[in-house]
C-alpha cells in the first residue's frame, strides 16, 4: 500500500518497509518485529551477518529472503567476525561505512549467540573498533532450537533444560549482564532498547548508524513460544519489562550514562507485573519471586548511580 | 615486458608473505600461531611501512575467526587471505565448510605442524589432511618457490572455480629455511592475476542476495553436487593455469603429479610437501647405484588427480607411498587415498605404506636408501611384508 507524502511525514516511525510479509516467525514475535524495524530505519544499504537463531528462519530458507538487502547467514560464534570482515572488505572497495548515506553493516544475533557461544568473537570485534553495529535481539533463551536456557535466561524461569520441577528449579542464576561486558570495552556507543517502544529504539539505531566505531544495542524481544504467554500480550511484556525496571533502558556514550525510561519520575512497578501472563514463572514461588526483585532492585540502584555519578 | 625475475633469499613464510603482496590481496585476518606467525608479521610490516597499499589488516582473536572474517571479506568482494598451523587449522575446521559451501574463493597457508598432544611445532601433515573433506583444495609446496608460486597460482585457480585453496608447507623445513626465491615483477604478476571479479557480491544493494540460508532436503543435495562438479572442473583449470604460469615463468605446474625420472622405473616413492626434495635427491644417487627408482610428487590432494595417478601407476611394478600423516585406525592418508582411486583400474602395482617423519621426525636421503632396499626385496619376492611400516620406530 502506497502511503501518500503528507501522512509519511506525521509518522514517527518511517514507513519503508524492507521486510516482507509471508516471514515464518511465530505469532507475536518480538524479534521479528525488532528486525522490521532495523530495515525500516536503515534501509537497503544494510549487509546482515545472522548466525544460527529464530532470524535464520524468520529471514527464510533458500531461494527465498523475507530482507530486502542483503545477508550472510554464518556460524553460530562467528557474528562478530564475520562482520569485521565485511567491513573491512567495503573499507577496501572505498565504500562509505556509517552515517546515514554509508553503508551500515549490522550483525543480528539472538542472547545465545551473543551471551554465550559468541561472546568472543563479540568482544573481538568491539575491542578491535570496527565501524558497524551489533545488536542482540533477547529473548531469554535458545528459542529456535526449542527453549533451553541461555546465559541470558532469568532467574527461576522454567526452559527446557532447566526444567522446575515438584520442588524446585533449575535456573538459580541471574540473567547475564551482557551490555555490563559490553560497556567494559569502552565502545563509543551501547544502548538497551525494547520493541515495546520503537519510537526509542529507531532513535538509537539512528544514534549509532551516526556514531563512528562500533555500537551495540541489546534489545529486549519477547518469545510466546518460549515464554507460554499469549501471543497478544508481547508487548504489554515488554513494557512491563521496562517499567517494573527489569530491563531499563538507557545509554551509554563515550563515557557517560543516560536513563530515558517512558516515566523517569515514577518509581518502578513490581516484578510480579512482569511474571504475569508467562508460563515460564509460574511455579515461583512468593520467595522466588523476592530473590528475583531484589535482583532487579539492585541492579536498577546500580544503573541510577553511573547514571548520576557519569550523566 | 619481458620476464626478469627478482631473486630473493627468503624464508618460506616470508615467500608467502611476497605472494600475498604481490597477488594484491585486500583483506587479511589472521590470529599467530608456531610456526605460521612470521606470514603475517612480514604482512604487517609490509602494511607499516606502505610497501602495500589498499589493504585491511583484522588482527582477530582466534582462529575461527580469523577464517570468519576472511568469510565475510571474501563475500564483500575482497581478495581475501589468512594463514595458520596444526591447532589454529582445527580451530578454523566448521569455517573451512563454511567458505567452501558459501563458494568463496579464500586462499590460506597452511604450515603444516603437528596435532598435540605431546605438544609439538614440528612438521607433520596430519592437520591439512584432516580438512580433506572439507571443500578446499589443497597444494602441497616443496620448497620455498613452490610457497611463492603457489599462492599465486591458488588465487587463480580459486577465483576461476569459487572454492577456498590451502597452500601447505612445512614447518620449519620451509617455514624457517632461507632460500633463493625468483619472484615476479609487480606487473607481470597483474597481467597473471587480474583483480578479482566476483559473481556475486553482498554490495549489490538493489539486487539483494542471501548466502547460506537454510536449505532444505529439495534443494541441499544440488548444492553439494555443486560443489563436487567445481572440484571436479578445477583439475582442467589447475592443468591450464599452471601450464600458462609455465609459459610466462618458467616453471611449469601443469600436472598435479610432478614426476621425475619415472620414465623407466620398476618402482616409484610417492609422496608429498618438502620430503619430496629429498626423496629426488635419493633417486639421483639411487639410480647411480643401478636402482631404476623415480618420484610422484603429489601437488594437488584436493582435486585428487586420480587419472595422473592410474598413468603412472600401469607402467611401474610397486609404489612407495610416504605419508607424513597418519589416519588412526586404517593408514597414511595418501596411500589410502591413492589405493582407493586405482581400485576399478587394471592398474594393480604393489603398494606399500611407509609413515615417515610424524612430528618433525628427521628424514633423510639414507632413509630413501633403506626403504628403496625394502622395496627391492618386496618386488623380487612379489608380495608385501607389511602394508604399513612405521618406519622409524624405536624397537
Amino acid at each position: 500500500m502506497e502511503i501518500p507524502e503528507n501522512v509519511k511525514k506525521r509518522l514517527s516511525i518511517p514507513a519503508d518497509e524492507h521486510f516482507y510479509a509471508g516471514h515464518t516467525a511465530c505469532q507475536g514475535c518480538g524479534a521479528s518485529l525488532g528486525l522490521r524495524y532495523v530495515l525500516k530505519t536503515y534501509g537497503k544499504k544494510t549487509i546482515f551477518t545472522i548466525p544460527a537463531c529464530c532470524s535464520t528462519i524468520i529471514a527464510g530458507a533458500w531461494p527465498y529472503s523475507t530482507l530486502d538487502a542483503p545477508l550472510f547467514h554464518t556460524a553460530f560464534e562467528t557474528t562478530g567476525a564475520v562482520m569485521s570482515g565485511v567491513e573491512a572488505a567495503l573499507k577496501v572497495k572505498g565504500y562509505k561505512v556509517k552515517g546515514e548515506d554509508g553503508v551500515m553493516v549490522v550483525g543480528w544475533a539472538g542472547d545465545g549467540g551473543t551471551a554465550d557461544i559468541g561472546l568472543q568473537a563479540l568482544s573481538g570485534f568491539l575491542e578491535r573498533g570496527h565501524d558497524a553495529l551489533y545488536i542482540m535481539y533477547d529473548n531469554e533463551a535458545y528459542m529456535n532450537t526449542g527453549i533451553q536456557r541461555s546465559g541470558s535466561t532469568p532467574y527461576g524461569a522454567w526452559t527446557t533444560n532447566t526444567p522446575g520441577g515438584k520442588k524446585h528449579f533449575l535456573e538459580k542464576r541471574h540473567k547475564k549482564k551482557v551490555i555490563d561486558i559490553v560497556i567494559a570495552h569502552e565502545i563509543p556507543y551501547a544502548a538497551t532498547a525494547s520493541v515495546a517502544y520503537p519510537e526509542d529504539f529507531i532513535r538509537k539505531l539512528k544514534k549509532a548508524r551516526d556514531t563512528p566505531g562500533p555500537s551495540f544495542i541489546q534489545l529486549f524481544a519477547p518469545c510466546p513460544t518460549g515464554w507460554r504467554s499469549p501471543t497478544d500480550k508481547s508487548i504489554e511484556l515488554a513494557r512491563l519489562a521496562v517499567q517494573t525496571a527489569y530491563f531499563p533502558l538507557f545509554e551509554y556514550e563515550n563515557g557517560k550514562y543516560k536513563i530515558n525510561m517512558p516515566s523517569p519520575k515514577k518509581e518502578p512497578k513490581p516484578i510480579e507485573e512482569f511474571l504475569k501472563y508467562q508460563g515460564r514463572f509460574k511455579y515461583m514461588t512468593k520467595e522466588d519471586i523476592e530473590i528475583l526483585q531484589q535482583w532487579v532492585n539492585h541492579e536498577w540502584e546500580k544503573l541510577k548511580k553511573l547514571a548520576e555519578i557519569f550523566g | 615486458m619481458e620476464y626478469k625475475p627478482i631473486r630473493k633469499v627468503v624464508s618460506g613464510n616470508y615467500a608467502a608473505a611476497y605472494a600475498v603482496k604481490h597477488a594484491r590481496v585486500e583483506v587479511v585476518a589472521a590470529y599467530p600461531i608456531t610456526p605460521q606467525t612470521s606470514i603475517i608479521e612480514k604482512i604487517a610490516e609490509f602494511i607499516a611501512n606502505d610497501e602495500i597499499e589498499n589493504i585491511q589488516y583484522v588482527p582477530v582473536e582466534s582462529e575461527h575467526s580469523a577464517m570468519a572474517a576472511s568469510i565475510g571479506a571474501s563475500a564483500t568482494g575482497a581478495r581475501a587471505f589468512t594463514a595458520t598451523s596444526a591447532q589454529g587449522l582445527a580451530l578454523m575446521h566448521e569455517m573451512l565448510h563454511w567458505a567452501a559451501g558459501a563458494r568463496l574463493p579464500i586462499v590460506m597457508v597452511d604450515v603444516n605442524r603437528a596435532m598435540a598432544p605431546p605438544w609439538s611445532v614440528w612438521d607433520d601433515q596430519t592437520d591439512s589432511l584432516s580438512q580433506r573433506d572439507t571443500g578446499w583444495m589443497q597444494f602441497y609446496a616443496e620448497n620455498n618457490q613452490e610457497v611463492y608460486d603457489g599462492v599465486l597460482m591458488a588465487f587463480k585457480i580459486a577465483e576461476t572455480v569459487n572454492l577456498p585453496a590451502m597452500v601447505i608447507e612445512s614447518a620449519f623445513i620451509l617455514s624457517h629455511t632461507y632460500d633463493v626465491v625468483e619472484m615476479i615483477p609487480q606487473e607481470l604478476v597483474d597481467e597473471f592475476l587480474p583483480p578479482r571479479k566476483p559473481l556475486y557480491t553482498l554490495t549489490d544493494f538493489d539486487n539483494p542476495i542471501s548466502v547460506g540460508a537454510l536449505g532444505t532436503p529439495s534443494d541441499y543435495y544440488e548444492f553439494r553436487y555443486k560443489l563436487a562438479k567445481a572440484m571436479e572442473d578445477a583439475k582442467k583449470v589447475i592443468h591450464e593455469v599452471g601450464k600458462e604460469f609455465g609459459e610466462r615463468f618458467g616453471r611449469d605446474y601443469s600436472q598435479m603429479i610432478e614426476l621425475y625420472r619415472t620414465e623407466d622405473a620398476d618402482f616409484v616413492f610417492m609422496g608429498m610437501g618438502s620430503l619430496m626434495g629429498t626423496v629426488k635427491q635419493a633417486v639421483d644417487l639411487l639410480r647411480e647405484e643401478g636402482y631404476k627408482v623415480g618420484a610422484a610428487k603429489v601437488r594437488w590432494f584436493r582435486p585428487f588427480p586420480s587419472e595422473e595417478l592410474y598413468e603412472l601407476a600401469k607402467n611401474v611394478q610397486a609404489i612407495a607411498v610416504l605419508d607424513r600423516n597418519f589416519s588412526f585406525g586404517q593408514e597414511g592418508i595418501l596411500f589410502n587415498e591413492a589405493k582407493g582411486a586405482l581400485y576399478n583400474t587394471d592398474a594393480k602395482p604393489l603398494m606399500k605404506n611407509y609413515i615417515v617423519g610424524l612430528g618433525g621426525r628427521d628424514f633423510t636421503v639414507n632413509d630413501v636408501r633403506k626403504i628403496a632396499e625394502n622395496m627391492k626385496a618386496i618386488i623380487d619376492k612379489g608380495e608385501l611384508d607389511v602394508e604399513v611400516d612405521w618406519y622409524h620406530l624405536k624397537r
